[in-house]
């Protein structure tokens, strides 16, 4: 079984770092602006994911040789 | 006891001075007594409970009058959650009978339920309740945040149960990007307790879980006991991630309720709860990118009035050297003057170069046709090379 791809959470949780180093930090000009397109990347990738709109449901089988598989689950 | 009654049998037929034996005579009681009864259904308080390692029940029940013994053997019992306390007010269906060996009036009983509504169930709960308490499994300190965005929820259920189906619909509805796992499990009846310990050491070994939510839909008391299950309860408190339990409706609180880290009165609640809704958050997305415009604004604000700062500083610096060191500065100005490369082109040199800006120096720097500029002394002039034999000097 696959390891989760994209994290809207890892996205959203460095975009508010971001944010609060943009607004609370003394950075240099430089820094700053590194930061800030670091943070309109992470915006990018965060609005890709909510824009999935197809929600996977999918039934966990213990296969004969112990590990774990998956088979989608039509709900 | 078959000994005896050999005997008794042998006496029996041969009856030699008229008087009955112990045997036949509560034999006969026995014969009378079980003839006399079918199944009764008995009212009245337990006392002198006794559970035999063989795992039978023997107990007294009694009223303000009188009393009988009873015996409820392993397999009657065994349905049952736990041993009535003493002094429970129970019904009892029994079909009575004597127990010769002891020439004693006794109820055989075959099913035994409190007075009290669930009595004997909620004996068992309170009672797995305290073990959970007791080893701090109940303590609100334990219970952790949920995770604000979850990418991969595991649920243990039915996969053909109502619970399932609330849940799906709601995630589709709420925050669709979510991967449910499904872990199939047995949610009430026969298996159901071992099912759902199983399906927790399964989602354990799914990776990338952020959250688990056990639970299922509504139904009886005994449909939901699976629930109350001190062992399902320890499971689910072992379990490496937030979990949310969801069972029955509104008012069924459950063992697992109480070990989880949330309770969720049902499992479309469980869902709502786990899950941000998509609207919310596309408001939320839209307020950090304006946080963030306005952040680096206020540093490239910042940032002008540092260069400011330091602009007025080094004009500052600047004009005192004018000030003060003038003639310094004319001379040190007249040798720059000098060594400047202008100052040779005003002489009527000019320079060449091609358009990367490379200097061209000898004949073989040109290619026939090639574009380059000359700099003279007040600008630069846009030139060609023209040559009689091309390719000659090529290269």
């Amino acid at each position: 079984m696959s390891e989760q791809k994209l994290s809207f959470r890892t996205e959203v949780e460095r975009l508010e770092a971001i944010v609060r180093s943009l607004e609370g930090e003394n950075l240099d000009l430089d820094k700053a602006l590194e930061l800030f397109q670091e943070g309109v990347d992470r915006l990018k990738k965060a609005r890709e994911l909510l824009a999935q709109s197809e929600l996977t449901v999918q039934r966990v089988l213990e296969e004969n040789d112990g590990t774990l598989g998956t088979e989608d689950l039509d709900l | 006891m078959d000994g005896g009654l050999d005997l008794f049998s042998e006496v029996d037929e041969n009856p030699s001075d008229g008087a009955w034996s112990v045997s036949a005579v509560t034999k006969q009681a026995r014969r009378l007594i079980e003839s006399g009864f079918t199944q009764v259904w008995v009212r009245g308080e337990v006392s002198g409970f006794k559970a035999y390692r063989s795992g039978h029940w023997y107990f007294t029940l009694r009223d303000a009058d009188a009393q009988v013994r009873c015996v409820m053997w392993r397999n009657a019992n065994r349905s049952l959650p736990a041993p009535p306390d003493e002094g429970t007010q129970v019904f009892i269906e029994a079909k009575p009978t004597v127990w010769e060996e002891r020439g004693e009036f006794r109820l055989t009983v075959k099913r035994l339920v409190p007075t009290d509504a669930g009595g004997l169930w909620k004996l068992r709960l309170e009672r797995a309740r305290a073990a959970l308490e007791r080893d701090g499994l109940l303590d609100p300190a334990r219970k952790r945040p949920l995770p604000k965005f979850p990418n991969r929820i595991a649920v243990v259920t039915s996969p053909d149960g109502a619970a399932l189906r609330d849940i799906v619909s709601v995630a589709r509805r709420r925050w669709p990007m979510v991967e449910l796992l499904v872990v199939p499990s047995l949610v009430q009846g026969e298996g159901a307790v071992e099912g759902l310990c199983a399906g927790l050491t399964l989602a354990e070994r799914i990776p990338a879980v952020d959250l688990l939510i056990i639970g299922r839909g509504g139904g009886s008391a005994e449909d939901l006991w699976a629930f109350n299950s001190e062992q399902v309860s320890r499971a689910l408190a072992a379990a490496s991630v937030p979990t949310i339990s969801a069972v029955g409706h509104e008012t069924d609180i459950s063992l697992t309720d109480l070990v989880a880290d949330v309770r969720a009165p049902t499992p479309s609640v469980a869902a709502e709860t786990a899950l941000p809704d998509r609207g919310e958050v596309v408001g939320m997305t839209t307020a950090l990118a304006q946080r963030l415009a306005s952040g680096l604004s206020s540093h490239t604000t910042l940032g002008r009035e540092r260069l400011a700062r330091t602009t007025d500083r080094l004009t500052g610096a600047m004009s005192n050297l004018v000030e003060n060191r003038k003639a310094v500065l004319h001379r040190l100005g007249v040798q720059l003057d000098a060594l400047s490369p202008l100052k040779v082109l005003e002489r009527g040199y000019a320079v060449a170069r091609d358009v990367s800006g490379r200097v061209l120096k000898q004949t073989g720097d040109f290619t026939p046709g090639m574009d380059f500029r000359l700099t003279v002394s007040d600008g630069e002039v846009a030139a060609r090379s023209v040559t009689k034999e091309p390719g000659n000097n090529g290269g």
